[in-house]
């Protein structure tokens, strides 16, 4: 399939395999071309639909270009796998809700890294097997190299992904579950990954050595997600798709494939560019995350929030307050989604523009359980793309703000990590709420947010708290604005 | 081969450069269907499995290969499908936006 395949192929086998090889890499240059174009597609909401539908078409083509190589000779288990697959993702893709994405990418990455895997595998076992006159076959350095990487990459995420996808599903226990010397242990094991990876280098033949790797690959993969806590699993889920990316294009290297490599490197960038944005918005460095349930932790010294106290307000005083609002920051926490209140917000946004006032959506990263997943949800409750801010596009303006909603939101908008240096949640970025000129919360009760301190936000002079369960405050509150 | 190793190398380097430098531009509201997306595209390793599942070099490498086009085409199909899904949901307020400045 390289250039040196093509130049035999032409030399061997006469014009119709070249014009079939020539084919087939005509297929997968324009797929890699969609590909790119698909991406970048993904920088306007408005092409991004069709731009992602042409790198569609362009993996189409290259399936049906790979179809037509020399080296299938039949076709029972391609046509049998084909159909297996659409009818598992099919429902895959389109009937899984959209609380769910975070899990459904993982479990996605899982399949896509295990055939990376198998392929990896079938790869050695074909070309280390014996031939005809009894000679084992002998794997170039560098072709092993990459076949090792693909296995070891390839089955790290597949275990990797199953323990992400089982945290957020929660049918493994989401908290960090740990023991004594595990750090240790994980190193060791990585260790012994390498050692033996570097060793199948100089000896492709040591089979041994290339089953015990992939053992110790699929093991690293639990032991590594294990300890790490459900709520930095989007952290996980973004290194994984790194991960998975590195294996494809390991792939590519090992077969001699240019497209693998091309799409490989794209979603290893992806992966890493996510997982280090995902690191900032959570105030954590990227070691922290991977190796954080390992140190003890922070002490709080947070302000004691003792003899301070809360104002609460009734729905119809705060319906008041957001009619007659010139200006309202909605500012939605994964609370709001769990509570499935999107289109109920949306509803009170509408009535309060017809009243004259303006909604703003603000986004923190780390809104939702991935990067970007606030954004989908409230998209599927038809809030329009154009009313949603990301953090830095719409900080300034709660200075101008009449009221800050604040939806199932905790952390996010906690003033602590501005100036209190004891605070655990100190230096991570948050949405300015508390210059809003009133802020009203909507909240089940007094409980500490996800990091377990108190929210001095809650204890402003400016800040009513509406206690209630989400859905229930904002029908509460349709209900009274529409009164006005 | 070994210009055909560097030639790789190329490619895999520039590809890299080419998606940070588009991926870093993609707006924080469309990061979970990038994520699916970049999944969605590296499923393309179902090419690497449909050459394992129709070569014949054993049974074993037949089935491996089946297996390896399975999960492959459950990441293509679940993932281009949910992306869409995604993608469609994203709309832009209709022209009334520019009038409701009071």
């Amino acid at each position: 399939m390289t250039l040196s395949t093509l130049i035999d192929a032409a030399g061997s086998a006469g014009a119709g395999a070249l014009a079939r090889t020539l084919l087939t890499q005509g297929s997968y240059f324009a797929a890699a071309v969609f590909f790119i174009l698909g991406l970048k597609s993904l920088t306007k909401p408005d092409s991004a639909r069709r731009g992602m539908q042409q790198a569609a078409a362009g993996m189409l083509l290259a399936i049906v270009g790979t179809l037509i190589v020399n080296e299938i000779v039949e076709y029972q288990w391609i046509i049998a796998g084909l159909a297996v697959g659409s009818l598992i993702g099919y429902p895959l893709g389109t009937k899984v809700p959209m609380t769910a994405v975070p899990q459904q990418i993982a479990v996605s990455h899982m399949f896509g890294a295990l055939a990376a895997s198998l392929v990896g595998i079938a790869e050695y076992l074909h070309r280390t097997a014996p031939d005809a006159t009894g000679v084992a076959g002998v794997i170039p350095r560098f072709e092993m190299g990459a076949l090792g990487f693909e296995v070891l990459f390839g089955s790290l995420t597949v275990t990797g992904s199953f323990m992400a996808f089982g945290k957020l599903q929660e049918f493994i226990p989401g908290r960090p579950l740990t023991y004594p010397g595990q750090n240790a242990v994980n190193i060791a094991a990585l260790a012994g990954t390498a050692g033996l990876l570097v060793y199948l280098v100089f000896d492709p033949s040591a089979a041994w050595a290339f089953w015990t790797m992939s053992a110790l690959s699929f093991a690293i993969g639990i032991s590594l997600v294990l300890p790490i806590g459900g709520a930095d699993m989007p952290v996980v889920v973004s290194l994984l798709n790194s991960y998975a990316g590195l294996a494809a294009a390991a792939t590519g290297f090992a077969i001699g494939n240019t497209v693998l490599i091309i799409a490989g490197a794209l979603e290893g960038a992806g992966g890493f560019i996510l997982s280090i944005i995902m690191s900032k918005a959570m105030n954590r460095s990227f070691g922290n995350v991977i190796f954080g349930a390992f140190g003890t932790p922070p002490e709080s010294s947070a302000r004691s929030t003792a003899g301070l106290s809360v104002k609460s307000i009734s729905a119809e005083d705060a319906a008041i307050q957001l009619g007659y609002a010139s200006k309202v920051i909605v500012i939605p926490g994964y609370g709001m989604a769990v509570a499935q209140a999107q289109h109920t917000v949306r509803e009170l946004a509408e009535l309060i523009e017809k009243k004259g006032g303006e909604v703003k959506y603000a986004i923190h990263p780390v809104a939702g359980r991935m990067p970007g997943h606030m954004n989908v949800l409230l998209a599927e409750s038809n809030v329009p793309y154009d009313k949603l801010f990301d953090m830095d596009e719409i900080n300034d303006e709660f200075a101008t703000a009449d009221v800050a909603l604040v939806i199932g939101a905790n952390d996010v908008v906690n003033p602590a990590a501005k100036h209190d240096k004891g605070s655990p949640i100190y230096g991570m970025p948050i949405l300015n709420a508390d210059v809003a000129k009133s802020i009203i919360v909507l909240k089940r009760g007094m409980a500490a947010g996800f990091a377990g301190i108190e929210n001095e936000l809650f204890y402003d002079p400016k800040t009513s708290m509406l206690f209630g369960d989400a859905k229930t405050s904002l029908t509460k509150l349709v209900a009274e604005v529409k009164q006005l | 081969m070994t210009l055909t190793i560097i030639l790789q190398l190329y490619v895999f380097i520039l590809a890299g450069f080419v998606g940070f430098s588009i991926l870093t531009r993609v707006p924080p509201l469309l990061h979970t269907p990038l994520m699916s997306a970049t999944n969605a595209i590296s499923a393309i390793s179902i090419v690497g499995a449909l050459v394992v599942a129709g070569s014949r070099h054993s049974t074993l490498t037949s089935i491996l290969g089946f297996v390896a086009v399975t999960c492959a085409t459950i990441n293509v199909v679940g993932g281009f499908g949910i992306t869409d899904r995604m993608l469609h949901m994203f709309k832009r307020a209709d022209t009334k936006t520019a009038g409701d400045a009071p």
